[in-house]
């Protein structure tokens, strides 16, 4: 990574920000692991090794699977967040593998939030 | 239908083309014929509609007065209908009319009450960037502050501007910010340092951590304006060992800093040099305290000085070094980018901002909250956090972790800011909130955080050393049944004298657990020491281990499960406890739920 100035800065704002808004079309859901100390000790890495997996046997090349941190709510780990394009995120809360199964099916794949699981829609603050 | 004139109900059911074709004549032949059985047919009419233009879920049935809008309804479905809307004037759910989009099902997070309550400054990006990505911070404005410093503001300006915002520390002390950098600005002595605080240490705060792991920029981008403003170009990140998972991912963060040239020299090309490196602690707690933690850094042995100097005189190798929270950094970017008038809008008088509070304890939502100051206790244990757990009573909040002390039920509209926490004999500390339920003893809590600054006690001063120690021997006489009269006002006398003749900070409160717990549990230690009595059943020699014969419901449940099969019971019959089996591990207390062993 070469040196940046405040101009670089920005466009890599700009840059990061439309991927990160699911808005150029690229991709079509975002799959993001709360992964915060509460989160790996309530069984996240498994919850994110199975998402892993499902994106590599169904080839998809569409939906980004990534990380944060401790969501807030560490009493309810482990907790994703998905979203799909041109919808609000969904917070799923108390997961495990079954339960990470159908909303992969339901909801990354057929697009209906599973409701059972949720626990919410919507971000706390702007979304970029 | 019947002549009558006056009809208590009308079911209205579609006969559209649509409706007919799905079958509303022989729901309407079903529901006469129920009707009929009944003998309702003079209080129900029913009357065949015009299209409703919902053809998609017929056939629809509207029962009027309340205008309830049933659909998709089948002639099995008339018995119900009849029988529980007719007759019992209940809605029948199930037919009711469902938004087809799932997604209206699901609340809408800002109507939750953990997460509508909320304000995030600190905690901004939680849970949307991916820590160990800079682009993903660059992109919710991260290094921009950095960027305006360098380009358009003067160090002055910079200190003005969080002088401005009232921004205090929030390790605990509340110091300004601003005058803290003014104060290590002012001396002409170089190098200088600034470092970071992450030797996170009461029980159950983890406010430090989670913002170190889920966004380590945040911190960094602080510490470089920090070093800009007071002159530094070396600043320190103290963080326990303990936070393997914090360090991971700072280091990863300064890695990627470096290669941006975020940190380094000439950054951003604007010429200002400064760099970062992490000092894992090995987790004692009083390497919290500025002059202990930075004897740690240099190698010695981790024990407070006496002041004056002041660190931002003589601090780090003795240079001018600057020490705030990770919190503290974590809240500067936004008051570089939004003004300082921005930030002193939130909160209250002398407390501007927001306060990141870990709740753990005896409530339903554990987690990390952010709430404006000002907001009182009772919304952040009720509101955010889900109120207590099986329907227990609130009995008190300890803030501020083994240097703060209790808040009791009756108090909880304190509003949260440093004076007013104070004010009731608590204090802000790091932001730890453990909050307690009527099966929480107020004795053995303040022995269990006497026992805490025991084992943490670094052994300079003598009051601290031992007579903190005296202090847990007598909490553990009164736990164990040996208490006796006059002990109590030994330990006000012990405690006052520890913390006044204390060195640091840790010695100066850490007497405040027992003396607030005395101060509004008085009658709990009257009652260890006089009746040998523990009224929440948690120290096991003060407990009869007998069963209440009017309360037992004689349901088991403690038979069922004591691990040494101690307990006597029968269906039908009223549990006994064997004595001479018992070994008072309290497993039937717990699991009683009639509060009927004593």
């Amino acid at each position: 990574m070469p040196k940046i100035s405040i101009q670089d800065l920005k466009k890599i704002k700009e840059k990061e920000r439309a991927r990160m808004v699911l808005r150029e079309g690229e991709y079509r859901a975002k799959i993001t692991v709360h992964m915060g100390t509460c989160g790996i000790a309530a069984g996240a890495r498994e919850i994110m090794t199975y998402f892993r997996d499902r994106i590599g046997q169904e080839n998809l090349t569409d939906v980004i699977l990534t990380n944060s941190g401790c969501a807030g709510l560490c009493a309810k780990e482990p907790m994703i967040t998905v979203e799909l394009a041109d919808a609000a995120p969904v917070k799923y809360v108390l997961l495990d593998k079954e339960k990470a199964q159908r909303i992969f099916d339901e909801h990354v794949l057929a697009g209906k939030p599973v409701e059972d699981y949720a626990l919410a829609r919507g971000s706390e603050t702007r979304a970029t | 239908m019947c002549a009558s004139p006056y009809y208590r109900m009308q079911l209205m059911i579609c006969a559209g083309t649509g409706c007919m074709a799905s079958g509303s004549l022989e729901v309407k032949a079903a529901l006469q014929k129920e009707l009929t059985k009944r003998n309702l047919q003079d209080d129900v009419q029913i009357i065949m509609t015009g299209c409703n233009g919902f053809c998609a879920m017929g056939p629809l049935v509207v029962a009027y007065p309340d205008g309830i809008f049933y659909n998709q309804v089948k002639p099995e479905h008339a018995p119900l209908i009849v029988e529980e809307h007719v007759l019992k004037g209940r809605i029948v759910k199930e037919l009711l009319f469902k938004e087809p989009v799932a997604k209206d099902q699901v609340p809408l997070i800002k109507d939750i009450g953990f997460f509508g309550r909320q304000r995030l400054i600190v905690l901004r990006n939680r849970g949307l960037i991916d820590a160990e990505n800079i682009d993903e911070y660059i992109a919710r404005d991260g290094y921009s502050a950095l960027g305006k410093v360098l380009e358009e503001m003067t160090p002055e300006e910079v200190i003005e501007e969080v002088k401005k915002s009232g921004l205090r520390g929030r390790g605990g002390g509340g110091f300004p910010t601003g005058l803290k950098w003014e104060e290590c600005r002012k001396y002409n002595n170089f190098p200088k340092y600034t470092i970071c605080n992450g030797d996170e240490g009461d029980p159950g705060a983890f406010m430090d951590r989670s913002v170190m792991e889920g966004d380590p920029h945040s911190v960094l981008e602080g510490m470089a304006i920090s070093g800009y403003a007071i002159g530094a170009h070396k600043g320190y990140i103290y963080v326990r060992a303990e936070y393997p998972l914090a360090i991971k991912r700072l280091q990863k963060a300064i890695n990627d800093a470096r290669e941006y040239g975020l940190l380094g020299t000439d950054i951003l090309g604007k010429g200002f040099d400064f760099d970062i490196e992490i000092y894992p602690g090995a987790g004692a707690f009083v390497c919290g305290e500025s002059t202990a933690l930075m004897f740690s850094i240099e190698g010695k042995r981790g024990m407070p000085r006496i002041k004056p100097p002041r660190s931002a005189e003589a601090g780090l190798w003795n240079k001018p070094t600057n020490l705030n929270n990770v919190e503290t950094f974590a809240n500067i970017p936004p008051i570089i980018l939004n003004g300082g008038d921005w930030f002193a809008s939130i909160g209250t008088e002398g407390s501007k901002g927001t306060k990141v509070f870990a709740l753990t304890g005896a409530v339903n939502n554990v987690g990390l909250v952010e709430v404006p100051m000002g907001t009182t206790l009772k919304e952040l244990i009720f509101e955010i956090g889900g109120g207590i757990p099986k329907k227990r009573k609130f009995k008190a909040a300890q803030i501020g972790g083994p240097s703060g002390g209790c808040i009791p039920l009756g108090m909880e509209d304190v509003e949260i800011d440093y004076e007013s926490l104070i004010g009731v004999g608590a204090m802000m500390g790091s932001g730890g909130v453990v909050v307690m339920d009527e099966m929480t003893c107020m004795v053995d809590t303040a022995r269990f955080f006497t026992g805490f600054c025991v084992d943490e006690s670094c052994g300079k001063c003598i009051p601290c050393r031992e007579g903190l120690k005296v202090m847990y021997d007598k909490l553990t006489d009164i736990c164990e049944g040996r208490g006796q009269e006059g002990d109590v006002e030994f330990l006000i006398e012990l405690g006052h004298h520890i913390n006044s003749t204390s060195h640091c900070g840790l010695g100066k409160s850490a007497a405040n657990p027992v003396l607030s717990t005395i101060r509004y549990f008085r009658h709990e230690y009257d009652a260890h020491i006089r009746d040998k009595h523990c009224d929440a059943l948690v120290c096991p020699n003060l407990i009869d281990f007998v069963v209440i014969e009017d309360k037992c419901k004689m349901c088991g449940l403690c038979h069922k499960n004591c691990p040494s099969n101690a307990i006597i019971w029968e269906k039908k019959t009223v549990a006994r406890i064997d004595l001479e089996k018992c070994t008072k591990c309290r497993t039937c207390i717990t699991n009683c739920r009639f509060h009927a062993i004593r």
